[in-house]
């Protein structure tokens, strides 16, 4: 061998191992993080500086109170979080604490990714909270959040007065026919195109929230709750069949568009739409571009009483964290009221229970914000508490698009029963 | 250092060694220049092929507390009873039909106009190649405004037919969606594709134009017998990438229609991302993709047999 062969081996072998350490075993630093008293938590708000400066204190707080453990944040955008944790369970490397978006906790913790929460309560008893910010599971509780967001209608009071439409209050909401008469009204006045904003031009987990309460409210849902084993009946009986052509009838009537823009909220607040279907996080924005002709209105009634959708982020603790007793004591120390109201007050969402609520100025009781508490106290309903959910979420997803869209209701809503059902089916309905 | 050797010296010890020997150090260079290149290629291509060929034959999911297990055919069975699936298959060959000779021919066409000797040809080359540099997120999200109920395009009909003409809501209107992907596609592909046909064009010796030329022929005739025949590679290498490009249609359908409306614009690629993430179901996607496979592999292979050299 000469020197230039030798030397062209040498590169390639370089090449080579570098390869393999990085595509073979990315293991440095990873870690289920318990040795040393080195506790590892991922949150998904690496792009949300106001959220991720609370996490930092109160982690800081815990490190600072104690000398036993150390907790490390490790930040994912959120867009990129769901992968990072499915993919770092697969090869057993979970943090030991971790955030998961409520909805999801059924799955996680059917998948062996979360561990039930055998936490005493700290300063606030979970029973204080809203019950949609505890995410539970064949009923053990695996998360907990310190906040949740509701589903609202904005308006203005100006424009409902002009027209003579009442407004209504969380205990006399509007009813399916006042709720029409009112579009119609807006309708007839030509100053709108599409008097009712829904954000159809949303897509992914927004269509299963947004609109699944709708379908609540008239009395069909998801998934059959009481045994989580068919959507038939549910999703295609005679009450969902009613609100998927209530649904198509808000395009062809001409009161809510087919896709509507990018930007919802702008367009309510340009006065392109009278309504808006929207969530509470958008509400401290509205107040200030209305003032007081902003109103915050409770969600129509369609025959089951007004519904929203509950459970934002919680917390979490990873099933193969090997320092569950430092992993417990991080939780339990973050259960301070005082976090509460700084989670709400960085976020603009409902805090997770009354004590932050009267901190936060709006949300206490008699506050401008107070129908946002109020929903999420009476009207929300969790998403289905089932590992099959963000299966159920994209059918339904589909469906709802497709009804918007003008399928006919009738086959649209079996198919997505039929596949739902065999995916229930497929996966020994979800037990064990 | 071999370099410090005398020059007779090396001769010498060369003569010396016997040809094996020199033929085995070629190989240990050939072994070492590709090494790196073919574990790259066996890390990210040929093991996750291999995995999706197996998980296509178990119960795999994303999330699941419980190992996959071999099912049989079930996933394939499902597959073809699944009507969004067979839509799928339906919209990308369509897709396929339709982008492939229009990409060509608009590419061919640019290429043929760049490749005349006039002024400001560089510009020209710039402007066409600009869609293929930027990003397909950012083309699909700006072509998603362009195409809006009230958007730049619908104007622009409106303006040029003196309001008689009220164009279409492009990507909510199932009888528009697809065509209104396929013509942001060809526009976003074309500019990459006429580079490759002049650089054909430009192998083409310059005599035999000259030869036609004194011959006095039309410019069809020139075209047809001169140009078109001297583009035979280029031609193939163009229709094979083309080809493979659209059967694999999904950033724009997932920025921009999410496959509908009513399954419109659903493609197999993006139902194959669709089931195994959103969906959690692994080995659903895994049969998915391995029935893509097929398809291309049989339309790559009637392609070769069509355009092979005939003696």
């Amino acid at each position: 061998m000469n020197a230039r062969t030798r030397r062209l081996a040498r590169a390639s072998l370089a090449v080579i191992t570098a390869t393999a350490a990085l595509t073979g075993c990315a293991t440095g630093g990873g870690g289920s993080g318990g040795q040393g008293g080195a506790l590892k938590l991922w949150t998904h708000n690496a792009g949300n500086a106001a959220e991720y400066a609370v996490v930092e204190k109160i982690v800081n707080d815990f490190n600072a109170s104690q000398s036993t453990y150390k907790v490390e944040i490790e930040a994912f955008p959120q867009g990129a979080y769901n992968d990072a944790v499915v993919a770092s369970a697969s090869s057993k490397k979970l943090p030991c604490i971790l955030d998961v978006d409520g909805p999801n906790v059924p799955n996680w913790a059917w998948g062996g990714y979360l561990a039930p929460l055998e936490i005493s309560d700290g300063e606030v008893p979970v029973a204080d909270q809203l019950p949609s910010t505890v995410g539970k599971y064949q009923d053990k509780v695996y998360a907990f959040g310190f906040y949740d967001v509701a589903l609202t209608m904005f308006a203005r009071k100006s424009v409902l007065d002009e027209n003579g439409i009442r407004i209504p209050t969380a205990d006399q909401p509007w009813t399916r026919a006042e709720f029409t008469a009112a579009l119609t009204a807006l309708k007839a006045t030509g100053k709108f195109e599409h008097p009712l904003e829904m954000g159809t031009g949303g897509s992914g987990e927004w269509w299963p929230y947004a609109y699944s309460p709708q379908l609540q409210s008239f009395g069909g849902d998801l998934v059959d709750r009481t045994t989580y084993k068919t959507a038939d009946g549910t999703l295609n009986g005679p009450e969902a069949l009613d609100w998927a052509k209530w649904f198509r009838s808000l395009v062809t009537d001409g009161y809510m568009a087919q896709k509507s823009g990018a930007s919802p909220n702008d367009d309510f607040l340009n006065g392109k739409s009278a309504i808006e279907w929207d969530g509470s996080w958008d509400a401290a924005k509205n107040v200030e571009k209305l003032g007081d002709d902003l109103v915050i209105l409770p969600p129509v009634d369609f025959g089951k009483g007004p519904k929203i959708g509950g459970a934002s982020w919680q917390w979490a603790m990873s099933a193969n964290c090997s320092e569950p007793d430092g992993a417990r004591a991080y939780l339990e120390f973050s259960r301070k009221t005082k976090y509460f109201t700084e989670y709400a007050k960085a976020t603009g969402t409902i805090p997770a229970t009354d004590a932050a609520a009267a901190q936060i100025p709006g949300y206490e009781p008699g506050g401008r914000y107070e129908p946002l508490v109020r929903a999420a106290r009476d009207f929300a309903v969790v998403r289905p508490v089932t590992p099959a959910y963000p299966f159920i979420a994209s059918v339904f997803e589909k469906a709802a698009k497709d009804v918007v869209a003008g399928a006919d209701p009738d086959s649209a809503l079996d198919e997505a029963v039929k596949q739902i059902d065999a995916n229930l089916k497929m996966n020994d309905f979800y037990a064990g | 250092m071999t370099a410090a050797v005398p020059l007779r010296a090396r001769l010498r010890r060369a003569h010396s060694t016997t040809q094996t020997g020199a033929r085995r150090r070629e190989g240990i260079i050939a072994v070492g220049m590709a090494a790196p290149a073919v574990l790259l290629l066996f890390v990210f291509v040929v093991i996750p092929i291999g995995l999706a060929f197996v998980l296509a034959f178990t119960s795999a999911r994303l999330v699941s507390p419980t190992p996959a297990r071999f099912v049989g055919l079930r996933n394939f069975a499902m597959l073809a009873e699944d009507p969004v699936f067979l839509r799928s298959v339906l919209n990308t060959f369509v897709f396929a039909a339709v982008v492939v000779p229009l990409q060509a021919g608009v590419a061919l066409g640019l290429a043929l106009l760049i490749n005349a000797r006039f002024r400001g040809t560089d510009f020209f080359r710039t402007v066409y190649f600009i869609p293929v540099v930027t990003s397909m997120v950012v083309v699909s999200i700006v072509w998603t405004l362009l195409y809006q109920k009230d958007g730049l395009l619908n104007r622009v009909i409106e303006a040029v037919t003196f309001g008689q003409v009220e164009g279409p809501d492009w990507l909510n209107d199932p009888s528009t969606s697809l065509a209104a992907i396929v013509f942001m596609s060809v526009w976003q592909g074309a500019g990459f594709h006429m580079i490759i046909w002049l650089a054909g064009l430009q192998t083409i010796p310059a005599d035999l134009y000259e030869a036609a030329s004194i011959d006095g022929v039309s410019r069809w005739t020139r075209f047809r017998y001169v140009t078109w025949p001297g583009l035979r590679a280029t031609r193939t290498f163009v229709l094979i990438t083309i080809t493979i490009a659209a059967f694999s249609l999904f950033t724009q359908v997932n920025v921009m229609t999410q496959g509908g409306p009513l399954d419109s614009t659903t493609t197999v690629v993006y139902q194959a991302v669709r089931s195994g993430y959103q969906q959690q179901q692994t080995a659903y996607a895994s049969a998915i993709s391995l029935v893509f496979f097929v398809l291309v592999l049989i339309v790559s292979l009637v392609q070769r047999y069509l355009t092979r050299e005939k003696d």
